[in-house]
Order: structure tokens, then C-alpha cells, then sequence
């Protein structure tokens, strides 16, 4: 891994996603272990800063550096100081300046952990930054997560088929995976209603070499390998992306006799979701719970990838990342 | 490559061999038959490589010990990067397999195995490690080359050849099955 932060996807190449999911495979083992502890990052401290809600991104990367010994803080946008009023640049640069090693950064505005890294980087500030999650614009250990759950399950991503569906403009998980995708070798169809479709995506689509749809049953009968169902994304809509959610989940849930299609076409097919669930708007329960579903494998396997990026970004010696 | 082996640069004309294919087969097939004279036979035994050359090592060791007592001995390697004490010091590396037996090492009498022991690092590490496996009833150390410079209070138990060295002498171990070519041990750089 050769950037300094971990913000998006496009920081790493092939090579980077290669190594950060083999290094997730050596960490999993230790969550199987009786004692789950090793000493890796012992004396680094990493600061979980979160001024959105979450439960799996923040407790995985805390359960991470906590099991590679690191000291491992929670600060939440309520209980900071921000709820004073202070900047989110005095807010961090207040962090640093304690010293910490790393600071994991989730946050409502799309590129804030870019612009954190770029203060912390002209102060000179030996802090690294990872984005667990900006606005609507990536989260890239997700996209690593779901890479390596999809790779455990699939072997090989080379000349697979992955459906990404749903609320595609409001997803940073998406265009995270956009990303990650490709360069292990999968080749990517988008489904989404047309008002959830990010504007210019035909234009994108092309450059890119995605595919774009609006017909999920059209999809689902072409067999892909994974289906990536998104959350719909209530909290950021602020108008009417869809009449009615009945609506919604008719045209594009995965629902109980949808899934019994697709697994009738594609046997071997696998359900991903970065989770919250809205069961019964984008995900039946009965496809959330089935066998192909590898919604719980992806909580586990985050746990590994956080440990691997903590690893690589903080484990070297002093500028040895950079 | 273990850590503790330095690598001859390519085409370093001054490397010179102190163990040939042969010189190595015998080594192995001494040390096999040390472990299995100190442990009054293979029972309850584990071999566990240090990656990468360790493992291939250890490999042939279980053959040879297998050999010599008519029964199989439980092989896994033991990456030990996670638990090293210069991690600050190098650039970060990434972890090599962990694989320990089925059999697991609780009870057991464990031989970590690697090619080159040379300040001790790699196997306090390795103690560390296995420590979080399991509690051995002993642990063992074999080694193909002891090049001195120890820094800890650590020894080899089996050697397959003590090479006195300097420390700037780089002593590389290929392996057939590993390095995709002979057998050897060659010593280069440095002045003795």
C-alpha cells in the first residue's frame, strides 16, 4: 500500500487491493482464535471519529485495533466538542495534536476525510486519516470488505458478474465498489430506478465500462455471480426519488419470488448488503437469511480488512507507508 | 525469505558456497534423526516452519523424520510478522501464511524450523507467536545454518551447519521447490 491515508478506493491499484485483502486472510485467523490478541500495534492509538451514526464500521475498525493491541478511542459527533460549535478542522487538528496515530473518519460531507488529511498534511502531522465513510461519495475499506467476502465465497473474481442494485445516488458503498471491482478483474452492471441514478451516469457508464440498467427482473435473468443490494438511503432524500416504497419494492427488492428466480438461473449465486437492512423495502427476509445471503460473512470479514488497513498504514516505520 | 536471511544482490560474483545439494541432504537427514533421538521418537511431535524457506524445510524434515520412525508428523508453518519488535524500524511487510495441524500444539513437542538463525529475533517472535496457539509441552528450534550474531538469549537445538560470518556477509539458502533452483547455501559481501 503505498498512500499515506486510506480515502478512497482510487489511492490504492491493483497490487494495493491485492495485498490489503491477502493480509485480511492471515488477520481472519485471528478471529478464530481462542485468544484474540495479537500485539502488532501496540502503543499506536487510533481514534474512531464519527459524526454519523454506526454500528458495524465503528465497532469493526474498534474491535480491529483492539485485537492488534492498538489503543482504541470513540469520539462521536454528539459527545464532541462540535456540538459546541467548533470546526471539524479544529476538531481534528485538536485530536493530532494529542498525538494519535490514526484518525477513522466518518462524516455526513462527502470528501471530509480528504479535506482532514489535507490539514493534517500542511501542518505536518504524522496523523493518518482513513474514511469510513463520507456523504455520498465512498467508503473504501466497505468495498474491500465486500471484495474479500465475495473472493472467500467466489474464489476469483476475474470474469465474474456483479449486479450492484438500488439507491445507487445516495451510495458511497457503490462507488467505492465501482472501484474496487474492476481491478480485481469482475465486471460491474448498476440497476436503479431512473431517479436514483446519479446524473451523467450514461457518460460515466461509458468511460468506465460499467453497464447501466433499469430493469432489475432483465438483470437478475443474465445470471450474475453476486447481487449487491444497497440501502435506501431514507435519511439523505430530501424529495421524492420513488412514489411509494410498495412501489420501490416491486420494481427493484429483492423479493422472495425474485430471489427464487435468480438462484433458479444462478445456483451458486450469492446475496451481498453493507448493511443497515431495510427488511422488506430493498431485501425480503427470506433473502437477507438465506444460504447464498453473505450479509453476516461481510460483518466478519470487515473486522479482518480494518486490521489489514490498520496494519499496512500504521504497523511500518515512520514514513515506510508513504 | 525469513528476515533474518540477507539477501546476495543478482549476479554478485564474490558469493561463494559453503553447502552444496548434498551437503544440505545430509544435514537434514543428520537433523532428522537428532529430533528423533531427542524425543525418544516422533510421537506427539509438530514441526513448524517459519515462512517462507522454514516451511519447505520443515516439509522435508517431517519426510525424513516419517522415514525413520514409519509414521507421518503433523506439519504447519508459523508466520511470525505480526509479532516482530521491528515493525517501526522497516517497512511494512505482509503476512505470511499461518498454518497450524489439525492436532494443534497444546501438549505437544513443537521444533519451530528456519533456514538461517541469526540475531534471534525472528525466533522470540516465533515464541510469541506459537504462545498464542497454544501451550507446547517444549519447544525446539532446527535450523539449516547458525550464522552467530545473536542478540537474544536464544540457540539452536538441531544445525544443519554453524557459519561463522560478519556481519556485513550476506548468507542466502535457495531451495529446490522454492527458489526453482539447486539447493545451495552461498555466502557473499563482506569482508572476513
Amino acid at each position: 500500500m503505498s498512500a499515506r491515508h486510506l480515502l478512497s478506493v482510487a489511492d490504492l491499484d491493483a497490487a494495493g487491493v491485492r495485498q490489503l485483502l491477502d493480509t485480511a486472510a492471515e488477520m481472519h485467523d485471528v478471529q478464530r482464535r481462542e485468544v484474540k490478541k495479537i500485539p502488532t500495534l501496540r502503543g499506536r492509538t487510533v481514534i474512531n471519529l464519527f459524526f454519523e451514526d454506526s454500528t458495524r464500521t465503528r465497532s469493526s475498525f474498534e474491535i480491529a485495533g483492539k485485537w492488534m493491541s492498538a489503543d482504541t478511542i470513540n469520539i462521536t459527533g454528539k459527545g464532541s466538542s462540535t456540538s459546541k460549535g467548533e470546526s471539524l478542522r479544529d476538531t481534528t487538528m485538536t485530536i493530532a495534536a494529542m498525538g494519535v496515530d490514526a484518525i477513522v473518519m466518518r462524516h455526513m460531507a462527502s470528501g471530509a476525510a480528504h479535506q482532514v488529511a489535507r490539514w493534517l498534511d500542511e501542518s505536518g502531522s504524522a496523523t493518518r486519516v482513513v474514511n469510513a465513510g463520507d456523504g455520498t461519495h465512498e467508503h473504501p475499506t466497505q468495498a474491500l470488505l465486500d471484495a474479500y467476502t465475495l473472493e472467500r465465497r467466489l474464489g476469483s473474481l476475474e470474469g465474474r458478474h456483479v449486479a450492484i442494485v438500488g439507491d445507487v445516488t445516495h451510495s458511497r458503498v457503490f462507488r467505492s465498489n465501482l472501484l474496487s471491482l474492476p481491478l480485481l478483474g469482475a465486471r460491474v452492471t448498476v440497476v436503479a430506478p431512473p431517479t436514483l441514478m446519479p446524473s451523467g451516469a450514461r457518460a460515466w457508464a461509458e468511460h468506465d465500462g460499467w453497464t447501466m440498467s433499469h430493469d432489475l427482473d432483465d438483470v437478475l435473468a443474465q445470471g450474475p455471480d453476486a447481487l449487491m443490494m444497497l440501502r435506501v438511503q431514507k435519511e439523505r432524500m430530501s424529495g421524492g426519488y420513488f412514489p411509494t416504497p410498495r412501489e420501490y419494492t416491486v420494481g427493484y427488492g429483492l423479493t422472495r419470488p425474485r430471489l427464487a428466480a435468480y438462484l433458479d438461473r444462478q445456483p451458486e449465486g450469492v446475496i451481498l448488503h453493507p448493511g443497515p437492512m431495510n427488511r422488506g423495502l430493498e431485501i425480503a427476509a427470506d433473502a437477507a437469511d438465506a444460504a447464498s445471503s453473505l450479509v453476516l460473512d461481510q460483518v466478519s470479514a470487515g473486522v479482518a480488512v480494518r486490521m489489514s488497513v490498520l496494519y499496512h498504514l500504521l504497523a511500518g516505520g515512520e514514513g515506510s507507508a508513504a | 525469505m525469513c528476515p533474518d536471511t540477507t539477501p546476495t544482490p543478482e549476479g554478485a560474483s564474490a558469493d561463494r558456497e559453503v553447502l552444496s545439494a548434498g551437503d544440505i541432504a545430509r544435514a537434514l537427514k543428520r537433523i532428522a534423526h537428532e529430533i528423533v533421538e531427542r524425543n525418544k521418537g516422533a510421537e506427539d511431535l509438530v514441526l513448524l516452519g517459519i515462512p517462507s524457506r522454514g516451511v519447505e524445510l520443515a516439509h522435508r524434515l517431517a519426510r525424513l523424520v516419517a522415514e525413520v520412525e514409519g509414521r507421518a508428523v503433523p506439519v504447519g508453518s508459523l508466520d511470525v510478522t505480526m509479532y516482530r519488535d521491528d515493525l517501526r524500524r522497516q517497512p511494512t511487510r505482509s503476512p505470511r501464511e499461518t498454518r497450524i495441524p489439525s492436532e494443534g500444539v497444546d501438549g505437544r513437542t513443537v521444533v519451530l524450523v528456519d533456514d538461517v538463525l541469526y540475531s534471534g529475533r525472528t525466533v522470540r517472535a516465533a515464541l510469541d507467536a506459537l504462545a498464542d496457539y497454544g501451550r507446547p509441552r517444549a519447544v525446539q528450534l532446527a535450523v539449516l545454518v547458525d550464522r552467530g550474531h545473536r542478540e537474544l538469549p536464544i540457540r539452536a537445538d538441531h544445525v544443519g551447519k554453524n557459519l561463522p560470518t560478519s556481519h556485513s556477509e550476506r548468507v542466502m539458502v535457495r531451495l529446490a521447490g522454492h527458489d526453482g533452483q539447486e539447493d545451495s547455501v552461498t555466502i557473499g559481501g563482506g569482508s572476513r
